[in-house]
């Protein structure tokens, strides 16, 4: 934000302009400029996700819309559902049903804050970083609940309460993977973090520490949780609760619903990348002067949501007490003793 | 405690395998075919649309009774003994004037019966398979080119047309 802030500074007779605009310029520019990213990589994300489903089940997927491979077939679906009627209907509570999909997207929207696209490109450096990630992504919990409580319908707010019980959960098991990496670096700076992994590709903490490269397996699955996606999809699944807590929801409002889903989707692919891939470093360092930093980062998170939609495409869901199994039986006795292991490596 | 460690390795294996297996259909080449722009290759003698080529139909009125939809309907009547000869293209004489020969393509059910049944082969099954129309009368096909010499009356005696 201080860079866009020094960029505004060169408009002639920007300090003439009220106090209150001179503080409220940057903010807005900064949340249309993250605003636009992810809407693009959201939009690359769902077509890329009907193109890996569809060559796994050897169908070929969209091809018409746009001329290559159905490129734009996403923008024609965004579209078709900005146009839609925006359905409230009669017995919810109407106040929480129109509130939900904006809580939900809040949720994923403000954690792109902190994250560190590049050596200068962010928003801002918060020294609580992580943890302010860790705090926000929470909020999408309380939209959930929200969304089904507010429509008034049974399968609804069965699917809500799934995501309350999961969501919450499986925090626990990614936090304490996301610590092991704090007590390496000791800051919980996102920046510092990235810092800390410079050089070459044998500081990333996936191949310097084993005892993260366990927990970044352990934050996979705990995020793959965290964002509802298969095999841990039970908030949603489709066959037993017609979408869950978005099947009252039409038009523009799904469609935030939907957003806010493959964001949560890039935000959790960005902190793996951040906390255990290096970030915006490249395994070599010569080469990072010339490739910006952004790209390589781009290109490291979708690696990662690329192996979610693989998952995705070759794993049925779980039961729900399997789902509860694997949390607090699995992964969080094994992020436990990570923790241990991390905090050794670091005081050895 | 050896059980538990167990069940976490074959959930590790049950994942891993799985992938394999997903990763593996990702590089087959895909089985869709883009309709519109490709096609099948329909199979020899495939039954679907009828056609008849109405100059070497003798209007015998076969086809109508093997019809087991009953979707062909044929009326002729006899043509004049001063009137020239009019001949199929095989040779046969069509002795009877075939003023309606109308295929209701909505009922039939594209068993082949009347082409089999035709004695100068000329309701044929196409290889046409994409006829779909708008209106559904557009499906029931008018053959026939002749009218009845005494067109009236032979309406009169067979109301039951339609």
């Amino acid at each position: 934000m201080e860079s866009i802030a020094k960029l505004l500074q060169a408009i002639p007779e920007y300090d003439a302009l009220p106090e209150l605009l001179q503080f409220l310029i940057p903010i807005v520019t900064s949340c249309v400029i993250i605003f636009a990213l992810l809407a693009l990589c959201v939009l690359f994300m769902v077509w890329l996700e009907r193109k890996v489903s569809a060559h796994i089940q050897d169908r070929l997927g969209p091809m018409v819309v746009g001329g290559w491979h159905g490129w734009a077939q996403t923008l024609a679906d965004a579209l078709k559902l900005f146009l839609k009627e925006d359905i409230v209907p009669a017995s919810v509570d109407k106040v929480l049903f129109k509130m939900a999909p904006f809580i939900v997207f809040l949720g994923a929207f403000a954690a792109y804050v902190v994250l560190p696209f590049g050596a200068s490109s962010f928003v801002t450096d918060l020294n609580i970083g992580i943890l302010y990630i860790v705090a926000i992504s929470s909020l999408s919990v309380i939209g959930i609940i929200m969304a089904g409580w507010a429509s008034n319908n049974k399968y609804s707010l069965y699917g809500s309460m799934r995501a309350a019980a999961q969501i919450i959960s499986y925090e626990i098991p990614a936090a304490l993977s996301i610590m092991a990496v704090v007590i390496s670096v000791g800051s919980l700076s996102m920046i510092e973090i990235v810092e800390a992994q410079k050089g070459s590709f044998l500081n990333w903490f996936i191949i310097k520490n084993p005892f993260i490269f366990l927990a970044f397996i352990i934050y996979f699955i705990a995020s793959l949780a965290e964002v509802n996606r298969t095999p841990f999809d039970l908030p949603e699944a489709e066959s037993e609760l017609v979408a869950g807590y978005h099947t009252e929801y039409s038009g523009m409002r799904f469609a935030f619903f939907f957003l806010a889903e493959y964001a949560n989707m890039f935000l959790v692919a960005s902190v793996a990348t951040t906390l255990f891939l290096g970030g915006w470093t490249l395994p070599i360092p010569l080469l990072s002067e010339i490739i910006p930093g952004p790209i390589i980062f781009l290109a490291k998170a979708l690696l990662l949501i690329f192996i979610q939609m693989w998952m995705r495409w070759s794993l049925p869901r779980l039961r729900v007490d399997q789902l509860i199994y694997v949390n607090w039986k699995v992964l969080m006795p094994i992020s436990f003793v990570l923790i241990l292991g991390a905090g050794w490596m670091a005081i050895r | 405690m050896v059980t538990y460690f167990r069940n976490i390795g074959l959930g590790i294996w049950t994942i891993i395998s799985s992938m394999a297996v997903a990763s593996r259909h990702l590089f087959t080449p895909s089985v869709t075919l883009q309709y519109p722009k490709e096609r099948w290759q329909m199979p020899e003698r495939s039954r679907m649309r009828l056609s008849n080529k109405i100059e070497d139909c003798i209007g015998c009125g076969q086809c109508a009774r093997a019809c087991p939809t009953s979707c062909i309907l044929v009326k002729t009547e006899k043509r004049d003994k001063d009137e020239p000869p009019v001949f199929a293209s095989d040779g046969t004489a069509k002795k009877l004037r075939t003023y309606v020969f109308d295929i209701d393509m909505t009922l039939c059910c594209y068993c082949g019966l009347c082409t089999f049944a035709c004695p100068t082969r000329c309701l044929t099954m196409t290889g046409d398979y994409e006829y779909s129309v708008y209106n559904k009368d557009d499906h029931i096909y008018h053959f026939a080119v002749e009218t009845p010499k005494a067109g009236a009356e032979a309406e009169k005696q067979n109301p039951a047309k339609d």
